[in-house]
């Protein structure tokens, strides 16, 4: 075959505004909670208020007899004793599994666990009579503390298990063969004078994704195939994973995710209402809805994060870094999510970072509590990774009395090193740590900040400034199957596409990255109208029907563009071969001399030429097409990725922090990243920005937290405090790009960049403005209370924190006794 | 969210909402612009078996001079009261107060009454009526009474008004020429204080000759802060000065501890932020 000519670029690069905010912003398009077939049934769950209890009965008698309802069932009525969801990441062979049922059986494990469902007529009838039914529970022990947990002797989850580690996954360079012993050179820097061990412990907080569009499932049994329109990111994973789970054949179901509001990997599950909706639809004949409501999400949807991270850095004087281990604890929840046990694992290779780490080990045991279960959140595993390595890079240049960004770049793999292989086995393919370092560090103006801060400190100044550095990156674009393979995962990470050429000329690109947010029908519209030289506005791209869009793996971990885009590029590749081969035909030239640029075919040397649209509908008409060609342009393609791709970036934060109130002011950011080729300036700025605030909220703002007997006491958006506009700055975002190799279009990931860079820089700052007052720890979320008690302590002054006596006083339903919640209305 | 059922009725003048309220006994609910009631019915909470809706009373809406009074309407929402021209000039403290509630959605739905009323010891409003020496006008079916603020906030969520009776107007002393400031502490821009302070000051040739002081969420109540009031009086408005006052600005405070903020580090804020906001009053 001939080579290509390039394809024209044009839409590449270019800003536009995204193509589906019209329909977005206007409130004209469909979310699952907008669809309702005729005749469908509202169900709501009953669920239990407490962690960890035995249920000793369910009275359903009243809910029974209410208004409007058509039953109330628990797992057994449902037959559903024996159905477990489904969790695809068996990260160790010996992996221990609890059985997560569909509702809970016997007993309890986290507070909001289902109990059993109520069907009724309308929503409020079915959430009246929930609170109808009556369960009567015996409390067992909650287990809340993953360490006390994962110790001997621990007071078990699932007794039948014999202990709380779900598994314990272990890399080490030595055995790997991709470095040096860790244990060998913590014992060489223990014995040397010359060198430096330097051990700290960070703790994750407990998170909550916290997706604007609350889930919703709706099921409709009534057709040959069971339609099932959900809320999720993944439709294709939900319908073999719908199989898996009830034994319903695929080629019987449908999977229809509408329009999405937000996932941040919150709706990567595959979760027990999406299967009693199938259940009771299947059982009743008829549509069943369920939508939850905004506390229902906080509480029972996953959540995120939720490690305990004790790491051991060593180096020589001259600041070398000669070791790196990493001991994670993970608190899985109660059960095992879809990839759950893979999240912790996912990070085990981003921990060594940008940095030459001659040895390397990483060890995560993953432990169960009564808690709502982990999953995926925008990141997965890889912010963890970057918050403890940026973290620790800080606190040895402070050992060494090093400035914090000398040391990174004594440290880093400086860009002629690049194609560099890591200590974990993982080959970075570009990237360019100076270039973007003295981008940002010139935008930010990193020496007058320092010496404001010199200035600040001379003076005693009540508010400090600190500056808070971080140099990541991060392997997205998930993922080559066979990585995935030798990791165990249930599923491949390849992409597919098809575009089909209507006979009208117009572009119909369907891909099996589903989006919920992101932008993709407007970046994949400008790959597409370059690859073919069609207009843009030609290109209409469908996605997140299983009946539309056959095949897929969906969107999560940064790949939509690096795997789902490169799949198109692929199928457009396919389509302009049948196309040259068709315009060779009726031209009447050799195939060798078409050329093609701009959507145009023509004759090398000749005024000659057919435009792509004119053979669209050539081969639709296929009067007259090669023998030995099908007439169609119509092209599929699959790809699978063969290394993953590395985003970098460096970003600084300003941070304020005024000493005699605790609170943190995040007064300037600045970020420069690579993210490769831009195909969509705006949609990459966006995808930064939403990215930092998530990133700032974890430094910052957000905790998911449990009192003492395992309840979520922080479950309304009122008192999960999520930071809004107001409380962020304006960004000051830099692109550096240095385009993949692994990919033809030279593009890495940017969905998680933002969120995986930030969190570390805003707590370096945080230490950074009070290390002079002996301040080396403030746990995350770095509330005002936690600052200002950080500084009395270093200070000498310890204070003694009074017990909390009420939830949350003005958290936002103004102040809720726990102990006596009806009392707050007079 | 789905609250409960429940009738709703939407009368047009005092009386009848006070019938209302009397027909529907214990169970019936005012409601005024909704932001802290919906909330509260949603999550149920609560499940009033009848609303009565006060959005049909124009009496209760607006800002007016009354002799030597500036009366509020207890509807008149959070947006109009920091806009009305009679706030700015005589009652600052009370809109630089309302400035600081929430977002402009809220502030254009909730409503001085409403907050008052509900009487969060975390919302705003308490402290700056309690320290301006506000009056409450309350109606019922036997009549219309007026209470102090002193009388009208009696505990957490709990105030003067009775079972059966409706605020219908809150009502402000003139404080023209008086500098004020609201100092406010909170998580997240726009939510409720952890710990505020609201001071209104007379100032003479640069000698505070009057200071009024509240405190937001420091008891079960809006607290009067008359420790640092008699510590200011006569003092010049200097930062040594107004700080040694603003040390006893925990008198007399029994500060909630929860977990955005413990008793101590509350106790510590009132301080600080007591010489900040008199400070900042004093220009
Ligand atoms: C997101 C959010 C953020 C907020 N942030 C803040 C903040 O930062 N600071 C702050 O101070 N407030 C805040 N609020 C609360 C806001 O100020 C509300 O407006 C106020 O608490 C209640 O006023 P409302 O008019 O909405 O009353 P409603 O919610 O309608 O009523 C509240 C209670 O008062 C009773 N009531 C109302 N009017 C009367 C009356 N005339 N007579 C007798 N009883 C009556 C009702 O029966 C009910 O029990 C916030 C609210 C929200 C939703």
């Amino acid at each position: 075959m001939t080579t290509t000519a390039d394809p024209t670029t044009h839409e590449i690069g270019n800003a536009r505004t995204r193509k589906e905010d019209a329909r977005l912003i206007t409130g004209r398009t469909r979310y699952t909670d907008s669809i309702t077939p005729s005749g469908t049934l509202y169900l709501a769950v009953v669920r239990s208020p407490l962690a960890h209890a035995t249920i000793t009965n369910i009275n359903a008698e009243a809910a029974r007899s209410a208004p409007g309802v058509f039953g109330v069932y628990t797992a057994a009525d449902l037959g559903a004793e024996g159905i477990g969801l489904p969790c695809a990441w068996p990260v160790t062979p010996d992996q221990k599994a609890p059985q997560r049922p569909l509702l809970a059986v016997n007993t309890v494990h986290f507070a909001g666990e289902g109990v059993a469902v109520v069907v009724a007529r309308t929503a409020a009838e079915a959430k009246d009579a929930a609170d109808l039914v009556e369960v009567d529970y015996d409390p067992l022990d909650p287990v809340l503390d993953m360490e006390a947990a994962a110790a001997d002797g621990a007071n078990l989850v699932h007794p039948d298990l014999g202990t709380n580690v779900s598994a314990t996954w272990v890399f080490d360079s030595a055995e790997a063969g991709t470095g040096n012993s860790v244990a060998d050179a913590i014992a060489a820097a223990e014995a040397d004078p010359d060198q430096i061990v330097v051990r700290r412990r960070f703790r994750q907080q407990r998170l909550i994704p916290a997706f604007m569009e609350p889930r919703s499932v709706v099921v409709d049994p009534t057709g040959e195939q069971i339609t099932m329109w959900s809320s999720t990111q993944v439709p294709h994973i939900l319908r073999t994973m719908t199989t898996v789970t009830t034994g319903i054949p695929e080629s019987k179901l449908r999977v229809i995710a509408p329009d999405v509001g937000g996932g941040f990997g919150g709706k990567i599950g595959v979760v027990p209402e999406e299967m009693l909706c199938v259940l009771v639809a299947q059982k009743l004949g008829k549509p069943v809805k369920w939508t939850e409501t905004r506390s229902e999400s906080l509480l029972a949807a996953h959540h995120g994060r939720d490690q305990i991270q004790d790491i051991t850095i060593t180096a020589k004087k001259d600041g070398t870094v000669t070791g790196l281990d990493v001991s994670l604890l993970a608190d899985m929840g109660a059960y095992l999510g879809l990839v759950g046990p893979g999240v912790p694992i996912l990070g085990a290779f981003m921990f060594n970072s940008i940095y030459k780490i001659p040895a390397y080990r990483f060890t995560c045991r993953n432990v169960f509590t009564t808690k709502t279960i982990t999953d995926a959140y925008r990141g997965a595993g890889r912010p963890e990774a970057t918050f403890a390595i940026e973290r620790i890079m800080d606190e040895l240049a402070n050992e060494l009395g090093r400035d914090p960004l000398e040391l990174r770049e004594q440290n880093w793999i400086s860009h002629e090193e690049f194609p560099f292989t890591t200590v974990c086995g993982l080959t970075y393919d570009t990237g360019n740590y100076e270039a973007a370092t003295a981008k940002a560090t010139e935008l930010f103006d990193y020496a007058g900040l320092r010496r404001e801060q010199e200035e600040r400190r001379r003076n005693n100044d009540p508010v400090q400034l600190g500056i808070g550095i971080s140099t990541f990156t991060e392997m997205c674009g998930l993922a080559p199957s066979r990585v995935l393979g030798s990791l165990s995962y249930g599923a491949g990470g390849w992409e597919a596409a098809s575009i089909r050429m209507l006979a009208t000329g117009k572009v119909e690109v369907i891909t099996g990255a589903s989006g919920h947010g992101q932008g993709h029908e407007t970046a994949f519209s400008q790959i597409v109208a370059d690859q073919l030289g069609v207009p843009f506005e030609d290109v209409e791209v469908l996605h997140g029907d299983t009946q539309i869009s056959p095949k897929g793996l969906d969107t999560y971990g940064s790949r939509s563009l690096v795997v789902g885009g490169i799949a198109i590029v692929k199928a457009a590749e396919k389509v302009v071969a049948k196309a040259k081969k068709l315009a060779a035909h009726l031209l009447e030239a050799n195939e060798d001399d078409i050329e093609f640029s701009n959507g145009f075919f023509s004759v090398k040397g000749t005024d000659k030429g057919k435009a792509i649209q004119e053979l669209a509908f050539a081969a639709f008409m296929a009067h007259d097409y090669p023998e030995d060609m099908e007439p169609s342009l119509d092209s599929d393609a699959v790809f699978d990725p063969e290394n993953f791709s590395f985003p970098h970036g460096t970003h600084l934060a300003a941070i304020e922090v005024d000493t005699e109130t605790g609170r943190v002011k995040l007064r300037h950011y600045v970020c420069v990243d690579d993210v490769g080729t831009v195909v969509n300036p705006l949609i990459v700025e966006g995808q930064v920005h939403g990215g930092l605030a998530q990133g700032i909220a974890q430094a910052l703002f957000e905790e998911a937290n449990y009192d003492e007997s395992g309840t979520l006491v922080n479950g309304t958006f009122v008192d999960y405090t999520l930071p809004s506009a107001a409380d962020l700055p304006s960004f000051t975002t830099g692109v550096s790009s240095n385009p993949a190799t692994s990919n033809p279009l030279g593009v890495k990931g940017v969905g998680e960049a933002g969120t995986i860079a930030s969190t570390p820089a805003i707590v370096n700052g945080v230490i950074d403005a009070l290390r002079h007052l002996g301040v080396n720890e403030v746990e995350m979320p770095t509330t005002p209370q936690r600052v200002w008690r950080a500084i009395q302590e270093a200070q000498g002054r310890s204070t003694q924190e009074t017990p909390v006596d009420t939830h949350s006083p003005g958290a936002g339903l103004g102040s809720i006794d726990p102990n006596n919640p009806q009392g707050e209305v007079q | 969210m789905i609250p409960a059922k429940f009738d709703y009725v939407r009368p047009s003048s005092v009386e009848d909402a006070v019938e209302a309220l009397r027909q529907g006994g214990e169970d019936a609910k005012i409601l005024a612009g909704g932001q802290s009631l919906l909330p509260v019915l949603r999550l149920r909470l609560a499940a009033p078996s009848v609303i009565i809706d006060l959005g049909g009373i124009p009496e209760l809406r607006g800002v007016r001079e009354d002799g030597d009074r500036i009366a509020i309407g207890a509807m008149t929402p959070h947006h109009d009261v920091m806009r009305d021209d009679l706030v700015k000039q005589h009652v600052a403290l009370l809109g630089q107060a309302t400035e600081t509630v929430a977002d402009p959605q809220v502030r254009h739905r909730g409503t001085l009454g409403g907050a008052l009323a509900h009487a969060d010891p975390a919302g705003d409003l308490g402290a700056p009526a309690l320290a301006l020496d506000a009056e409450f006008v309350i109606a019922g079916s036997s009549g219309r009474r007026t209470v102090s603020a002193a009388e009208f906030f009696v505990d957490y969520f709990t105030t003067a008004i009775g079972e059966g009776e409706i605020l219908t107007e809150i009502r402000f002393p003139r404080y023209t020429g008086w500098k004020s400031h609201y100092e406010k502490f909170n998580r997240t821009a726009q939510a409720w204080s952890m710990v505020a302070v609201a001071a209104a000051l007379k100032v003479d040739g640069g000698t505070i000759s009057e200071a009024r002081v509240g405190l937001t969420n420091m008891g079960t109540t809006p607290i009067r802060a008359t420790g640092v009031e008699q510590a200011l009086v006569g003092q010049p408005a200097t930062a040594d000065a107004v700080r040694a006052a603003a040390e006893r600005a925990t008198e007399g405070t029994a500060a909630p501890s929860d977990a955005d903020a413990a008793a101590d580090y509350r106790e510590h804020l009132a301080r600080v932020l007591t010489g900040r906001a008199v400070l900042a009053a004093a220009g």
